[in-house]
This record gives structure tokens, C-alpha cells and sequence, in this order.
């Protein structure tokens, strides 16, 4: 099972009337000098192993229904697990979780 | 009462759908046959044009019209249109069609942050679509609106193209009340078939419950052009 993490934003250009919202609440909280944005984090455990092409329908997935493009983008990367799972798990393949990230990619 | 029995009108009905029974009220009102469908099913009856009505569809969850987009009865909703019938998507009906790309650009939360829900001046921008027709350029019109995400946006390039082609057909006058680029209340596609809005017309054709009858002319423009077509 590998978890992958798909993180919306809206577009830098498009308002974003929730993170004002946000902005907002923090400058009268006394949290001043700090402009928010507000975007989604998805997390998808993915069964069996997450290869190239897991990975592409990911993708295709976070294109499909998790952003819409027109308004949003959206980034898809890897989870590297846990130190402590590491150990465990990945006996004889040390190089694998570091492969993994790079995998991460841009899109939208 | 020997009233003729007027075109079919299909309304679809998603889990989370408020207006689909005034949808179809506004369609028996004006003289059509209205005929309600189900969004988990994959046939549209036999209808001659599909009005996806307002509410807060799947609970606006992901975002709004994200998740009603793909229901199955939007397959056959997405060839129909595709293939010329007429669909008029309503408020989260709009958004459903932006969603499902057979309208562009998208509808984001209100730049005010609050919900709106007021009487809403319009200038009507262009006749020559399925649902307009009844209606004269330049004309003024008011309908309810009542929406927090009704900021229509689109990219440069595509508000462009919808100027030009003469797209934009509806416009919010006297104020705008939820941040629209270019004041954009209603959009069209290339064709004139498919109409998005944000206000309300099923809510204004009766003296009744509205403070205009407006809403009428839309339901008329299209059971005029289906009748044209026979």
C-alpha cells in the first residue's frame, strides 16, 4: 500500500474569496503580515504496488474529477512512509521511498 | 380544458436537487409537458430538451456540479447536447454544465462571502439561442438569484471568444452582485443550444410567488423552437 497525496490550489490568478476569508480572521486574531490561500489535500492509498503507471491514473484521476483545471491546479506526489515503518518494511531496497518522491510531478 | 399538450421537458432530479419541482411546475405553467428523470438513470424518456435544475447537488461536496457531472443520466444529458437538443442548466444546473465542459469557464464562491438572495436586475445580451428567443437584445429583465457560488470566471482568451461570438447572454445590471467577470449572469454554447444562468427563471411565472413573470419567456423560447422544428 502506498499512499499518494494530490494537493488543489486554485489558480493564482483566480479569487479566492475563502482564503480572504481566512486572511481575515487571522489579521484580527493578530496573526498580521500573513496572505492566505485556500486549496484541498487529498490522500489516496493506493493498493498493491504504485508503479509508473498507478501513478499516471493517479494523475488522470486528479485531472478527471479531484481539480478542475480550469480554475485549479494540482500536484501529485508520494508519501514516503514513516522512518520508523522504513525499517521494517523496506529491508534491502533503502533507495525505493527516495525513487518514489521523485516521481512527484506538476500539473494542471 | 382542450389545452394542446406541449413538447416534453425533461428535469433531472440529483440527490441534493432543491428547484427540480418548480422546474417543473414552470414547464406545465407555460404550456409543456413536463417530465421528471432521475439521475441514476441512463435514458432521457424521450424528452426534446433537459433543464438541470438548482439545489446543491451531491452537496455541492468536492465542488458544486463536480460529482453530479458524473451521474449516469449526464452521459446521455452530455451526447443529447452534443447532438443539438436543447439544455438549460440553472444556477447549480449552470455549474453542472461547466463541470461537464459542455459550457466553459467555471462558477466560484461570491467575491462578498455571503450567500445572495435577492431580486436580480438583467439585461438580456443575445436572442439567438434555444432558450432566449422570446426575448429582445437590450431587453431588461429581473429574476430571483440566490446563490454563494455564482462568480462566473473564465480565462482571457475565453471571455474573449464569449463576447465576440455574442455567448454572453445574459448580464447583471444595476450592480454585480457576486464578483462575474464582465458581469456574466448567463453563457451559451457555439451552438445556442446549451444555457447556463445563475438566476432563477422557473421562479418568476407566477404572480404569485415572483415579483416578475420574466422567468416565462424562457420556458416559451424553447417550446417555440421545438415546435418550429417538427
Amino acid at each position: 500500500m502506498a499512499r499518494v497525496v494530490v494537493d488543489v490550489m486554485p489558480k493564482p490568478e483566480i479569487l479566492d474569496p475563502q482564503g480572504k476569508a481566512v486572511t481575515g480572521a487571522l489579521a484580527r486574531l493578530g496573526f498580521s503580515g500573513v496572505s492566505v490561500r485556500q486549496g484541498k489535500r487529498f490522500e489516496l492509498d493506493v493498493d498493491g504496488e504504485l508503479t509508473e503507471d498507478r501513478l499516471a491514473e493517479v494523475r488522470r484521476a486528479a485531472e478527471t474529477l479531484l481539480a478542475n483545471t480550469v480554475i485549479e491546479t494540482f500536484n501529485v506526489r508520494v508519501e514516503e512512509p514513516p522512518a520508523s515503518q522504513d525499517e521494517e518494511e523496506d529491508e534491502g531496497e533503502p533507495d525505493e521511498p527516495a525513487e518514489q518522491a521523485e516521481l512527484a510531478t506538476q500539473a494542471g | 380544458m382542450g389545452r394542446r399538450i406541449g413538447p416534453k421537458i425533461g428535469v433531472v432530479t440529483f440527490p441534493g436537487s432543491l428547484d427540480d419541482e418548480d422546474a417543473l411546475r414552470a414547464v406545465r405553467l407555460c404550456q409543456g409537458e413536463p417530465v421528471p428523470l432521475w439521475h441514476g438513470n441512463d435514458t432521457l424518456d424521450d424528452v426534446q430538451a433537459v433543464i438541470l435544475p438548482g439545489g446543491f447537488s451531491y452537496g455541492d461536496y468536492l465542488r458544486c456540479g463536480a460529482i453530479s457531472r458524473f451521474a449516469p443520466v449526464m452521459t446521455e444529458v452530455i451526447k443529447a447536447a452534443e447532438s443539438g437538443m436543447p439544455v438549460l442548466g440553472i444556477c447549480n444546473g449552470f455549474q453542472i454544465l461547466c463541470e461537464a465542459h459542455l459550457l466553459p469557464g467555471a462558477l466560484i464562491r461570491n467575491d462578498v462571502r455571503v450567500f445572495v438572495c435577492k431580486d436580480q436586475d438583467l439585461r438580456v445580451e443575445s436572442v439567438d439561442t434555444t432558450w432566449t428567443s422570446e426575448l429582445t437584445k437590450g431587453q431588461e429583465i429581473t429574476l430571483v438569484l440566490k446563490s454563494g457560488e455564482g462568480g462566473y470566471v473564465a480565462d482571457e482568451e475565453t471571455l474573449r471568444r464569449l463576447e465576440g461570438e455574442g455567448q454572453v447572454i445574459f448580464r447583471y445590471i444595476n450592480g454585480n452582485p457576486n464578483g462575474s467577470y464582465n458581469d456574466i449572469a448567463g453563457i451559451c454554447n457555439e451552438r445556442g443550444n446549451v444555457v447556463g444562468l445563475m438566476p432563477h427563471p422557473e421562479h418568476n411565472v407566477d404572480v404569485l410567488t415572483g415579483p416578475t413573470q420574466d422567468g416565462r419567456a424562457i420556458f416559451s423560447s424553447v417550446f417555440n423552437f421545438l415546435s418550429a422544428k417538427v
